[in-house]
């Protein structure tokens, strides 16, 4: 990438909510904008949800993509200490997660803002 | 062609509010369709404590609040022909029947026709030997307290069919909720995949209640939502294939809007294309929503793929016991006396329990039990600290001394510290497993 760019943070480009199942914590991520989410999706990858959630020890990360939704659903395994009935946190679902997933810095082109 | 069925949501979880169905049946009369209400009060611990509150009273083991969920609308529901439809038997479906019937006695109103569903209960002795097999020897070393089978919509629509006005089931899958009325409205087959995938994900944006209409959504700045103190719950108008378009009760606050949508579409979604129920593989790969009015989106493109053939069982089990104690610091050097008081209830019950410590204001929910992530952070000065330790551990009286050593830091500890608050409550612990759904006959029957 050539052109200049500016970091951004997620939150600002996307929102999204955590889910638990057991042991696995999925969390959405939502382009506030449709033309946002070709960039979301070239920065926003599994590697680089592994790596927020790294203090975890996620097991496996995958990410499934939602086009028409401009929406991408990361599912996270063994991230949640056990889950809701074994975790100590005091968040044992792990609801907040979503907003540390969206403290993840972006790399926005600052030549071609709309 | 058949209208449309109006489903309306009364509560999205147990501890949901009991003001919220009353707008909704108002809603759902004014509009002069076809209708019902659904309530979904369970969850996976919520059952647990239902069966340990049934062992000790034969009448006890449904939702505690279902009094106050039905009350402010049952009256009206029965005259418009509203059905009721609810997991709030939890443990025990038959003695919410009666309280049911009880709570029309005290109101004043006819009695209604109302179907209990049975089929989920798997804690028995006869259904021990498939347990074993589906968990293995882990089974052996547990005490169960529940162990429920996810059953789905079926017997629901058969007891709708059957003339039932309310239905009063156990552990169904939540969507299944709303699948049921709709099958039983529109006389779908249960190999109807796309139209039951379609009325699943109805049901799915309806589970959670006000989820789907500006609760558990606002973001000040972000993401803002009118009248945030009284969203509306959701509606969910279900047309003969299965799309539905989302909407809320009249004259409330919240909004449903494209964004609320796509977040309580994918909450607790793992692979979008497979999303499974006891009814169907409902597949929302190729889904699309679209704002048709406003706060009413339609939600369109859901595919169905044909049920799974194994069924998911939640077994529930006590597990020790979690202590957590509390105490705040504030003011200069806040931050470093809380975490000299974490060091100190480390060190006083090293070797006896593995503590875990949060620094409320620092770093707390994020983190990990380990403690890596508080490592990872360097000591700042915040100013207004709470510390937490918690563990936990199988005799209650070691588990005790975790509350015992926060509170003697009142004067034990550092410099200023207040506002002790500790507990020590018996643990649920959950083990899941699948059965083949030969093995779980599910049926209906009318209450007396």
């Amino acid at each position: 990438m050539s052109a200049a760019t500016r970091a951004v943070p997620l939150y600002r480009l996307a929102h999204g909510r955590t889910g638990d199942k057991g042991n696995r914590s999925n969390v959405s991520v939502i382009a506030y904008r449709p033309g946002d989410f070709a960039l979301l999706v070239a920065q926003v990858t599994e590697a680089r949800v592994a790596e927020a959630f790294a203090h975890r020890r996620p097991s496996q990360v995958r990410r499934y993509l939602l086009p028409k939704l401009h929406a991408m659903n990361f599912v996270i395994d063994d991230v949640l200490d056990g889950g809701v009935n074994g975790s100590l946190n005091l968040d044992s679902h792990g609801k907040s997660l979503a907003f540390l997933l969206l403290d993840m810095t972006i790399e926005v082109p600052t030549l071609e803002e709309k | 062609m058949a209208a449309p069925l109006l489903i309306g949501a009364g509560a999205g979880f147990s501890g949901d509010r009991v003001d919220a169905a009353g707008p909704v049946v108002r809603t759902l009369a004014a509009r002069r369709m076809p209708a019902c209400l659904i309530y979904e009060t369970l969850a996976e611990r919520t059952l647990a404590l239902a069966q340990l509150a049934r062992r000790s009273d034969p009448e006890a083991g449904y939702e505690p609040l279902l009094p106050d969920l039905l009350a402010p609308v049952l009256g009206e529901c029965l005259e418009h022909g509203i059905r009721i439809v609810s997991n709030f038997g939890a443990a025990n479906p038959p003695a919410a029947a009666r309280r049911i019937l009880a709570l029309a006695r005290e109101l004043g109103l006819r009695a209604p026709r109302i179907a209990i569903v049975r089929g989920d209960d798997l804690s028995s002795p006869a259904h021990r030997a498939m347990l074993r097999e589906a968990i293995g020897p882990r089974l052996d070393e547990i005490e169960v307290a529940s162990a429920n089978a996810y059953i789905g919509a079926e017997p629901i629509a058969a007891a709708l069919a059957a003339g039932a006005e309310i239905v009063v089931a156990g552990r169904v899958a939540d969507p299944s909720l709303a699948v049921g009325p709709a099958m039983a409205h529109h006389g779908w087959r249960a190999d109807d995949w796309t139209r039951l995938a379609r009325a699943t994900m109805a049901g799915h944006l309806l589970e959670c209640g006000a989820q789907v209409t500006g609760g558990y959504f606002a973001d000040p700045g972000m993401k803002d939502v009118p009248d945030v103190h009284e969203p509306g719950f959701p509606i969910a108008q279900v047309a003969e294939d299965g799309s539905c378009e989302v909407f809320k009760a009249d004259h409330t606050g919240g909004c449903v809007t494209l964004r609320t949508v796509k977040e309580q579409l994918l909450y607790e979604v793992h692979d979008p294309a497979a999303y499974l129920t006891p009814d169907v593989i409902a597949d929302i790969a190729e889904a699309e929503v679209s704002e048709v009015a406003p706060d009413r989106v339609r939600l369109a493109g859901v595919r169905g793929h044909p049920r799974p053939d194994r069924l998911k069982v939640n077994v529930c089990f006590e597990d020790g016991w979690l202590a957590e104690g509390e105490i705040s610091y504030a003011g200069r050097g806040a931050e470093a006396r809380a975490r000299l008081a974490g060091d100190i209830v480390r060190r006083r019950l090293a070797g006896m329990l593995d503590v875990r410590i949060d620094l409320i204001g620092c770093v707390s929910v994020f983190a990990d039990d380990a403690g890596r992530m508080k490592e990872r952070i360097e000591p700042g000065d915040a100013r207004d600290v709470r510390m937490r330790a918690a563990a936990r551990h199988a005799d209650r009286r070691v588990a005790e001394r975790l509350a015992r050593e926060v509170t003697a830091l009142y004067t034990c500890g550092p410099a200023g510290g207040g506002g002790v608050r500790t507990s020590v409550r018996a643990r649920l612990d959950t083990l899941s497993c699948f059965v083949p759904r030969e093995a779980v006959p599910t049926s209906f029957e009318m209450a007396a």
